[in-house]
């Protein structure tokens, strides 16, 4: 932006020219408090000592510092943390991937359901000389990327499905997809939590039965699947019919015109709400937690919650995880604006001969 | 049906009938998985809490590390499950772990009604109150009409309520799922009070409020909370371990069993001891254990005094008094029962 166009959309009019000054009075009311706290005054090194000296007038970062592998590991053994941070970078590079717009439909399915898929073993250990590791020591960011990337792995084709369901011409199948919808999306996800976590164990023998991981995760991915149906359910009815009757007369199979020509396009034109719910459940999964899964929320807690030492600056601690999960939404964000980029219609070449 | 008959089809019938559960099993589950499942909490200073490099440090840890000492020889090879206050209970009833130690306050619902025993007390504590100096409040009877900030899921909110119609008053409970949302609340000012059990309080003071000297902790506290470890119903012989560890380490202290003089107490001419450290006579063996037992638990994280010194007393950041946690001779209730 030029900077007359810049001085002309702040201070155009009187009104833009008051906003503009107010918010300039609040930045430099606000900015140098703010820089004096979290950069000049502050303590990056995890000495516990010049933190306490401080009293809070600068930022203790050495919280971060000091507990940084507890915080986005959870209580993985330290000894094989490459294995979960190795599960998260698959996971977002599956991402990034999907996202590049580049790559074919299969291969962006598969870098959806693989990573998810292959974390499992590499975070399990127990062959290649790696220690087993039992699901309930995996937490902090890998864990809260495993539940999102799985939840959206197992979700999204569960959700195609159910909105193909939602519009079969039976009866039955019609009214158990819908009933099972609203009830997903009539409970919240704690409550499904909570019953995945309380309920079930106590059918099962004690001590057996699915692990808690799994069964979280099932609950998520069957919570996430509902609200993901209604969104590819209203791509498909907002679908031009004309479409389907050209391919049906090109001699296209019913299956050919949907995995050709409808759910592409579909998929496209919901991408941004697709991407909603996956922030949404990117947020979410700190709700397990309250099932004892330390995700990145969760991990951090166990850091600090009970460490007489460090758990004063917890306000520290918090904003990095903020951060976080800050980046997290937004790269999800601009990977579904990536993925759009080919939704709006392409320039068609004029038909020969006209 | 001839008597014969008669006979025989009776024990087919007991032999195909479901066995009851024998006794012990949770300690051949325990011996044949070579692991103590131990539910602490998520984090609580001086009782449960894992440090930086993931090691659980507390009084409630140590109860456990005793017990897997008693157990399985080794005081490290214990699996720690840490759970919400949500959570706790469900995750012993279904097995999840032997041993729910994670301050967890018995009373007569939670052992009646929640399916537990719970096997001593290893901390008294009490719910307290810390206030601001400039509200002028002395008294917890004079929180009339106040703004209480208190955590959930715990018996501390309760408390409060009964406190309250108790005295005739009206409080205002300002309920927070997380620690530091409720601490951040009551320091901001958004309540004119701060409630939660006494261990905590004077540790709040101290370290996290913005000037010590501008808070103090009211003088009443309004409940009863004995802490203890608490294991499932229905396998009284494990019952029977986890109390009987519990009490060698309160005794010990009692007999003047340190971890340091364990093994040279063992050429003691006190009888005590000597049964204690298994010299004598063998008292391990009514439980399904060997005569060291006991040795070995105290041997592991020390007797009852120096747990609480490390974790919550004069050596820990706490710096809590013995108080009620003294031993009964020393002014305090702790009142081993007699191990012989």
């Amino acid at each position: 932006m030029s900077f007359g166009s810049l001085r002309r959309t702040l201070f155009g009019d009187p009104l833009n020219t008051l906003l503009s000054l107010g918010v300039l009075a609040l930045l430099a009311w606000s900015l140098p408090a703010l820089l004096r706290w979290a950069v000049l005054e502050a303590q990056f090194a995890a000495d516990v000592g010049a933190c306490e000296a401080l009293d809070h007038r600068g930022a203790c970062w050495g919280v971060v510092a000091e507990k940084a592998r507890f915080i986005l590991l959870g209580r993985y053994p330290a000894e094989q943390a490459w294995c979960p941070v190795l599960a998260a970078l698959l996971i977002i590079g599956g991402w990034l991937g999907a996202a590049s717009g580049r790559l074919p439909g299969a291969a962006v399915a598969s870098c959806l359901l693989l990573p998810p898929l292959l974390a499992f073993p590499l975070l399990g250990g127990g062959f290649a000389g790696l220690e087993t590791v039992p699901t309930e020591l995996w937490g902090g960011l890998p864990l809260t990327l495993l539940l999102t990337g799985a939840g959206l792995a197992g979700a999204l084709p569960l959700g195609i499905a159910i909105a193909y369901g939602r519009r079969s011409s039976l009866h039955l199948l019609r009214a158990l997809l819908t009933a099972g919808v609203e009830l997903a999306r009539g409970i919240p996800l704690v409550a499904a939590l909570f019953m995945a976590s309380f309920l079930l164990p106590l059918f099962f023998p004690e001590g057996g039965g699915l692990d808690m991981l799994w069964r979280v995760l099932i609950a998520i991915v069957l919570f996430a699947a509902a609200y993901l149906s209604e969104i590819v359910r209203g791509g498909l009815q907002a679908f031009p019919a004309g479409q389907r009757d050209a391919a049906a007369a090109l001699g296209f199979s019913p299956w050919q015109t949907e995995r050709w020509i409808v759910l592409p396009q579909v998929l496209r034109q919901v991408a941004p709400s697709l991407a909603n719910s996956a922030i949404a459940l990117f947020k979410d999964t700190s709700l397990v937690t309250v099932v004892s899964l330390y995700e990145l929320t969760g991990s951090l807690g166990l850091a600090l919650a009970g460490d007489a030492q460090w758990r004063p600056f917890y306000l520290e601690a918090w904003l990095f995880i903020a951060a976080i999960y800050w980046i997290g939404c937004s790269l999800i964000a601009r990977l579904a604006q990536l993925a759009t980029r080919g939704a709006a219609p392409r320039p068609q070449a004029d038909p020969p001969g006209n | 049906m001839p008597p014969a008959f008669r006979l025989l089809a009776a024990a087919a019938a007991l032999a195909l009938a479901p066995l009851p559960a024998f006794a012990g099993k949770t300690l051949d589950a325990i011996k044949s998985r070579g692991q103590l499942a131990c539910g602490v909490s998520t984090g609580v200073i001086g009782f449960s809490a894992a440090d930086s490099q993931g090691q659980w440090k507390g009084l409630d840890v140590d109860v456990c590390k005793a017990i897997a000492a008693a157990v399985l020889g080794d005081p490290n090879k214990v699996r720690w499950v840490p759970l919400s206050s949500q959570q706790r209970f469900t995750a012993l009833q279904s097995g999840e772990v032997d041993i729910l130690s994670r301050n967890t306050t018995w009373s007569l619902t939670r052992d009646a009604g929640q399916g537990l025993h719970f096997a001593g007390v290893t901390y008294y504590d009490g719910q307290g109150f810390l206030v601001a100096k400039k509200t002028k409040v002395s008294s917890a009877k004079q929180l009339r009409n106040a703004e209480v900030c208190v955590q959930s899921g715990t018996t501390t909110e309760k408390n409060l309520a009964d406190f309250a119609r108790a005295q005739g008053i009206k409080i205002k409970p300002v309920v927070f799922d997380k620690f530091e949302a409720s601490l951040k609340a009551f320091f901001s000012g958004r309540c004119q009070a701060y409630t939660t059990d006494a261990s905590a309080l004077a540790f709040i003071r101290a370290k996290e409020a913005p000037n010590p000297d501008d808070y103090q902790v009211l003088p009443e506290l309004i409940s009863k909370e004995p802490l203890g470890p608490a294991v499932r119903r229905g396998d009284d012989e494990w019952f029977a371990i986890v109390k009987w560890t519990v009490n060698a380490l309160i005794e010990a202290e009692e007999l003047g069993i340190t971890q340091a003089r364990v093994d040279s107490l063992k050429s003691s001419a006190d009888p005590s001891v000597q049964r204690f450290l298994g010299v004598g006579e063998d008292l391990g063996k009514n439980l399904g254990l060997d005569r060291n037992w006991a040795a070995r638990a105290v041997k592991a994280v020390g007797n009852y005094g120096e747990i609480f010194n490390r974790n919550l007393g004069a050596e820990s950041p706490l710096k809590l008094p013995r108080g009620l946690n003294a031993q009964w001779n020393k002014g305090g209730i702790l009142y081993a029962l007699p191990l012989r």
